[in-house]
Parts: C-alpha cells; structure tokens; sequence
C-alpha cells in the first residue's frame, strides 16, 4: 500500500455533489470522497444516498436538528459506527482515493483522528495523553518536542508547559478538550473530525476552540459536527446541512447561509424549526 | 458475598412533620420502635461479636503479648502457643491463590466486558453467579479427590522436574500442602474477581475506549493501556476482596493443606492456616488457655478481613464516582 | 501493512483470545464439579440414602437421613433468626432511619457480612454453647441465623428503595397511615426482590460448615428436640470425605450431589424469580 505520507493528493473532478458556487473559485482538491451512503441500524436506517466530498485543507460543517444524522455521519469517517454490533454501512467512502473499508482500520484512524463532544482525557499525565498516540506506533525515545508541538498547535503549551506531569483531569473543561485536540493532532493525521468539540463549554473556552480551528486548516482537513449554526458560520468554509438522513443542501458556508437554495434549508437557518 | 456500599437511588422514608400524638394513633410510632429494635440489634449482635472475641482470648493476650505473633510452637502439652505457622500458612496460600486467580479472573473480567456480546456475556455471568454459590466443604470434597492425586502423580512431579532448583518447589511430593490449598483456593476465589472486576470494566465510560480506539489503538491497546488503568482501583477493591474471601476460607482448605504446623520455603510441603487450625482442633481443646489462644486467633482472622474488606469497599466506590466524575468543566 | 502494525494487531487477537480462554476455563470448572458430583454421588443417592442413619463406624451401607433432617432443622432455626431481622431492620433503614443511625446500621451488617464463618462459630460458641454447656442445634442454628442477616438486611433494603416514592405518596394521600402504606403497598411492591434475597441467604448458609463444627457439632443418630448436637449435611460430607473408608466416600459423594444440586436450585429459582421483576443491583 502506498505511504500515507504522501503529500500529492489527487484532483479529481467529481461527478458528484461539490459545493455549487455562483463565483469562479480555485480548482478544489478533495481529500475525502463520500459517495452513496447509506446506513442502518439493524432495520431502521438512518442515512439515505449520502453523496459530499470534503475539501482539503479546509473546514467543513455538518449542521442540522438533533436527531438528522450529522454524528453518524461522521462517525462513519473514521469507521466508529463499528464499535456498535447493528451498524451497517452501504456506499463508498475514500481517503485520498483509497476505500476507507478496504484498509486497516487501525491505520485508517491514524490517519482520520477524533474529537468527541466531551472531553475525555486518559487518566494519565498531560504529557502521557498526548504522547499516548506517538508511544502506540512505536515512536522511542523522547517525545518531548512532539509532544511540545502538538500542544502548541492546540494553542496550549503555554498554559500546561511547567505542568506536564500534572493528571489531565486536574485542567479545567475547555483545557481538557484542547489537550484531547493536541493529543489527536500528535499521530499527524490528514483529516480531524470534531463532533460537536464546544457543546460541554463555556462561551471563553468556545472562543478559544473555534479561533484554533481556523487556523489548523494548514495542518489538516477539517469536517466539525454542529449543532451551533453561528459557529458554523463563523468558522467553516463549506456546510452541508442534514436533514432526517439526507442531505439537502451543500455549499460554501456564505453562500448556505445567505442564500440558500433550498427551502428547508431556509427554514432552519432562520430558526423556524431546530 | 461480595457487597458493596453502593449509594442506592432513594424513595426513603416520608416522615414529614406530623405530630408525635397522631403517628403513635396510627400505629406509626410502634411501628417505627419495633423495626429500629430489630436494626439495632443488627449493631448490637456486631458489637457484642468483637467484644467476646476479645474478652475469650484474654489469657493468650496477657500471658505471651506480642510474641505470639512470631512464635512459632504450638505445643498444646507444654501450653506454649504461637501463631506463626498458621499466619504463614494462611499468608502464603492466599498469595499463591491469587497469583493463579487474579490473571484469570482479569482475563476473563475483559472478555466478559469487552469482548462478548452482551448475551454471552450476561449468561457467563450468571454461571459465574452459580460457581460463587459452591459451598467451600464441596470445594474440598473434589480438592480431596481430584486435586490431591492429580498434585501427587502429575503436577508435582512435573514441577520438580522442571523448577526443582527453586526452593518452592523442593521437598517430598505429597500431594496436600501450600500450592494444593493454594490451587483450590483461587478457584474459589476465581468468581469474586470476575464479578467485580466485570462490574467496574463495564462502568469505565465509553468514550475512554472511543477515544483510544480514534487514536489508532487495537482493541487490545485500548483495554490495556486506557481501560483497565481507568478501572485500576475498582479491580484493586476485587482483589482485595477476594484475598479476604481466601482468608477466612476453612474447609476447602484443611481438606487439602496437611493440618501440620510447618513453615517451609517448600510449597510442596505440608502446612496449616489459621481457620484450618480452629477448625480441626477447636473441639479438641484442653484447657482455657489452648481454648482461648484459638480464640486469639480467630480475633486476628477477623481485623485482617476486616481491613481488607473495609479497604476493598472504599476502592470499589472511589472508581465509580470517577466515572461519573470526569469530563466536566 | 508495516510490520510494526502487523505484530500489533497479532497481538492483540493473540490476548483477546486468551480473555477468552480464561472466561472458559472459569465456566468450565463449575460445570467440570458438577460433572464429577453426578458421576460419583450419582449412583449412591438412593432411598437408602435419605432413609437411614449412618451404619456404625468401618461397616457399609446406612444414610444420611438425620444429616438431613438436621440440616432442616438447623436452616428452620436460622431462617426464623436471620430473616425477621434482616426484614424489618430492612424496613427501618429504607422507611423510618435517617442518615447517622442507617449508616452504623448498614457498616455492622457489611462488617457482619466479612466475618469469617469460623468465627461466627466462635461467637456462637461462646454465647450459646458454653451458657448451656453443651453442643446443640439452636447454637448451630443461631450461627447460622447470624450470617443470614446481613444478607436479607442489605438487600431487603436496596428492593425496597427501588419502589418509587409516588406509589408511596398515592397511598398516603389516601391516609394510609406510614405503616398500612409499608405493608399493603411498598413490601408487595418489592417482593419479588426480597424473596429472592431471603432465598439467596437460605442457598448461602445451607452449605456452611465451619460455623456448625463447634455449635451442632455431629451426631450419629437422631437429635432430639433443639438441645443436642446434631448432625448435618455439610458436616457429614467433610467427616466422611477425610475419613479412610471408601463406603465413605461414596457416601460423601452423594451427599455433596444432593446438597450442592439444592443450592443451585435454589439459586437459579431465586434468579429466575428476580428477572421476570424489574431489574435490580444483585448482592
């Protein structure tokens, strides 16, 4: 198999849903392909014909009511849906080209990391959580610049630098959750996905994720899970808004957000239902 | 039994503020006299337990202090006790027992909370449940039968073959003795691990696995290294269980341990633990002081399970709290 | 896929596979006694058994017939010690107690519940045997009784607690009085649960035996009344199964079959009891 650590990603013109814009744009390179998706629970399905692909290197928003299917989603992204016995998963989904499904999925994750919608440090030290990821794939030897760069991509390092051998739980909440995203960045994944990352914090903390995010684009690609739509708007570059399984609308955040083209759409975003 | 002091959700008592008169019309003060009668005498039975514990082993106490802690004759003729032997001889099957008990009894704590779907795991568990309810004398009774010979003509042997060098494993091969006591043991023991350790492996979060298993760990890496750390305290409290349950375990072992009181590097060899002791020669007693230095001994029996217990619940509750406890702002 | 990768993904199916492993060992070996009892005893548990006494010491045949009805009379015995005041001390703690006094209530019974059988025999030794001065059921049947308490106590207390407090409140709003609401409402509520307590309890001590060594001691013929040493089943498995006769064995066998087959009965029946009721914390 190929390395991973290629930094030639494929341009593909897709045949399938990319954000329609009304503005001439760059050419897109897409580093996630989600094509005919659909997935159930046992019977009951839960996402119908999912068809999105995901930009590089930018931040892309799931947003919808509870209940639409966004988390699923993007748990599908990374395969999580698996840890749970009735999932199935129809459709294809690539990484840079490869099926997800077809690779080991512990190498996958490597390269697809996770942020949950609460924080959920190790109950080891700040330094252990985020070198746990490094120590896993046989990285010897000192980690202490790793481990000091990825806390400073989480923006950080200057608050727990004198205190890295102090328990994670001893940080507060919004902490906890930039060290939980200074832990997946260190195994230097292509894609982050976030699931609702600031739903458990304060409005501070918030802030302090969303300014971050923007600016882990050049690190990596970016699909966040909101239930928040100013978020969305705030920090995303594309939108894809869900609804009961499907998606309806995909566009670069601006354009979704001031002029939608789709009712329901419209609907949401304006707070009629939610 | 393994208990715990878990906090149980309330529907507790409705006393409101009604007037002392008008509860005793309707019976309600009786009532309340009656059953704090019969829950303090729960209290009372506990206390009046150590307290003759205390009072029947006087003679002993005054007579050797301390030192009976580390002598080890036990000479009925000449009326000098020790408790030595029977404190090695409970130590070291004990220890022996879990060396066996708690690697299975983990092993199998995370299949059954990790692996198996829940089905499986559930009926495991109640199997285990049933293995829990074995009488100690029926433990015994296969030791005596089964153990016994299978040590004799197979274990035995082997291990002297094998491992003779090392002084454990040195010594006529009788087939009763330390290890044999200390085999039947963990497999006593073997339940009570399981149940609690399975217990606290399934109130881990969930989302300490997910995060471990998002991180690119195998499922093993994730029990391993994020699971079982999360729960050390918990499984901590079922070893520490488990030990005071192998303690004051009696019949199983003086069925199989050789009722002699010898202290030898030798597991092989023959030995005696402090339950086995009462039990064997309790009725056979000749004087108030033999009498009483058993008595002396079951008071030890008794503070040694006492702590263990006590230490073992404090673990249990301090990790489920921590499971709830975590992630919050 | 590297190699690094590759060892540990070999690893960790090697590990899981060994969980596996040690949970079957463990089942394995409740259904291996079993298997053994059945092979032994099987074949010795006959009318004889259940009808006649012991045959004098080095002779072939007799029964256990007074270990069995001794054992009867000694769980009578600790059932009518054990249960009343595992019952109503229960009823005190979930309905009546307030904080201090529940938790001295509930620390003694726990501690109750960590002493060793051997030393319940002390105690039952020194308050009953040596007052009367002589062995005899009831000392047998108070040790008995004491380790069924805390049983009964704690889990009485935990079903109780279960029965939401608007059933309680529906009652008394009608006004029943606190007492009428406990008895006609709250404990039918529970039953379920406190029955398979109080038979959880009954399976726990019917097996003892250190406690009974020096209470009831044994007995070769019948006991009389509550006042002489009498003999039971547990003590008879442990007499006979050290003993050099091989009729002996046999003997013990059998009486291990029937003795362990009650208790698990017992045991499965109580179970199946609690599962078809609402779902609650096991002991």
């Amino acid at each position: 198999m190929a390395s991973v650590r290629s930094a030639v990603s494929v341009k593909i013109t897709p045949p399938v849903l990319t954000p329609t814009s009304r503005e001439p744009q760059a050419p897109l390179v897409m580093r996630m392909t989600i094509s005919k998706v659909n997935f159930y629970y046992g019977t009951k399905q839960v996402l119908f014909d999912i068809n999105l692909n995901i930009a590089s290197n930018k931040v892309t928003s799931l947003i919808g009511p509870s209940g639409c299917g966004k988390s699923t989603l993007l748990r599908t992204l990374n395969r999580m849906h698996e840890t749970v016995r009735s999932a199935r998963l129809e459709g294809e989904i690539l990484v840079d080209n490869q099926n997800i499904l077809a690779q080991d999925v512990t190498a996958l994750r490597r390269r697809v990391g996770m942020v949950f919608q609460r924080p959920n440090p190790f109950p080891k030290s700040i330094f252990d959580n985020v070198a746990y990821g490094l120590r896993i794939n046989g990285v010897k030897g000192s980690m202490a610049d790793a481990v000091e760069k990825s806390l400073r991509h989480a923006a950080l390092w200057d608050e727990v630098k004198d205190q890295l051998h102090k328990s994670a739980y001893e940080l507060s909440g919004g902490q906890q959750q930039r060290l939980c995203i200074a832990r997946a960045l260190a195994v230097e994944p292509e894609v982050l996905l976030l699931d609702e990352p600031c739903s458990a914090l304060d409005p501070i903390s918030t802030a302090k994720i969303e300014e971050l995010l923007v600016q882990l684009r050049d690190l990596c690609t970016i699909v966040i899970v909101t239930h928040n739509m100013q978020q969305a708007a705030r920090v995303s570059d594309f939108t894809a808004f869900l609804l009961t399984g499907q998606l309806i609308e995909f566009s670069p955040t601006p354009q979704l957000f001031t002029t939608p083209s789709d009712a329901r759409t419209e609907a949401y975003i304006t707070g009629r239902f939610g | 039994m393994a208990t715990t002091t878990t906090t149980v959700p309330s529907a507790g008592p409705i006393t409101g503020s009604r007037s002392f008169l008008s509860r005793l019309r309707d019976g309600d003060e009786i009532a309340r006299l009656v059953t704090f009668i019969f829950a303090g005498s729960v209290v009372l039975i506990t206390l009046l337990l150590v307290f003759e514990l205390w009072r029947e082993s006087y003679l002993p106490r005054h007579k050797f202090g301390l030192g009976f802690f580390v002598t080890s004759v036990w000479d009925p003729i000449f009326d000098k006790f020790g408790a030595l032997p029977f404190i090695y001889g409970t130590v070291v099957t004990a220890g022996v027992a879990l060396l066996i008990a708690v690697p299975l009894g983990i092993g199998a704590a995370i299949f059954l909370a990790e692996l198996a779907p829940a089905r499986i795991s559930d009926t495991l568990q109640f199997f285990i449940d049933l293995l829990a309810a074995v009488p100690s004398v029926i433990y015994g009774l296969l030791g005596v039968f089964v153990v016994i010979p299978m040590m004799r003509q197979y274990i035995q042997p082997a291990l002297k073959s094998s491992l003779g060098f090392l002084p454990f494993f040195q010594g006529p091969a009788y087939g009763v003795g330390f290890l044999t006591a200390g085999i039947v043991l963990a497999i006593m023991v073997i339940p009570y691990i399981i149940s609690v350790s399975r217990e606290v492996l399934i109130s881990v979060p969930r989302d300490q696995r997910e995060a471990a298993l998002a991180l690119g760990s195998t499922r093993w890496e994730s029990t391993w290294k994020v699971v079982l750390p999360f729960a050390r305290t918990g499984i901590m409290g079922s070893i520490f269980l488990a030990l005071a349950r192998a303690l004051g375990e009696t019949m199983a072992v003086t069925m199989v341990i050789g009722n002699t009181p010898t202290i030898s590097a030798s597991l092989f060899s023959p030995g005696y633990s402090i339950a086995a002791v009462i039990a064997n020669e309790f009725t056979e007693a000749t004087g108030d002081l033999y009498l009483q230095s058993l008595i002396e001994l079951g008071l030890v029996l008794f503070l040694l399970t006492f702590l263990l217990n006590g230490l073992a619940r404090l673990l249990i509750v301090v990790t489920s709290q921590r499971g709830s406890g975590m992630g919050q702002a | 896929m590297s190699h690094r990768l590759r060892w540990r993904k070999f690893v960790s199916h090697f590990m899981l596979t060994m969980t596996g492993l040690c949970a079957l060992v463990a089942v394995a070996v409740l259904f291996f006694i079993l298997g053994y009892l059945v092979y032994h005893g099987g074949t010795s548990v006959s009318w004889d058994f259940f009808t006649k006494l012991p045959a004098p010491v080095g002779e072939t045949g007799g029964g256990m017939a007074n270990a069995i009805v001794g054992s009867a009379k000694l769980l009578l015995l600790a059932t009518l010690l054990g249960v009343p005041i595992g019952f109503f001390g229960a009823i005190y703690l979930a309905e009546f107690s307030g904080g201090t006094i529940a938790f001295v209530v509930r620390y003694a019974a726990d501690l109750l519940n960590g002493v060793p059988s051997i030393v319940i025999g002390i105690f039952a030794y020194s308050l009953v045997v040596l007052p009367f001065k002589h062995f005899s059921t009831l000392a047998g049947g108070f040790a008995l009784g004491l380790m069924m308490i805390p049983i009964t106590l704690r889990s009485t207390e935990e079903f109780l607690r279960t029965v939401p407090r608007a059933l309680r409140e529906g009652a008394m709003a009608l006004g029943a009085s606190q007492w009428k609401t406990i008895a006609s409402v709250v404990v039918p509520a529970a039953y379920r649960g406190i029955l398979t307590a109080i038979l959880l309890a009954f399976a726990r001590v019917a097996g003892e035996t250190a406690p009974l060594l020096f209470t009831a001691l044994g007995n070769r013929f019948w006991s009389p009344g509550w006042n002489q040493p009498t003999a039971s089943l547990p003590v008879m498995i442990f007499t006979y199964a050290i003993a050099p006769y091989d009729d002996w064995h046999r003997q013990a066998w059998a009486a291990g079959l029937v003795l362990l087959g009650l208790i698990l009965i017992i045991n499965i029946i109580a179970r199946v009891i609690l599962s078809r009721g609402v779902a609650v914390p096991r002991t």
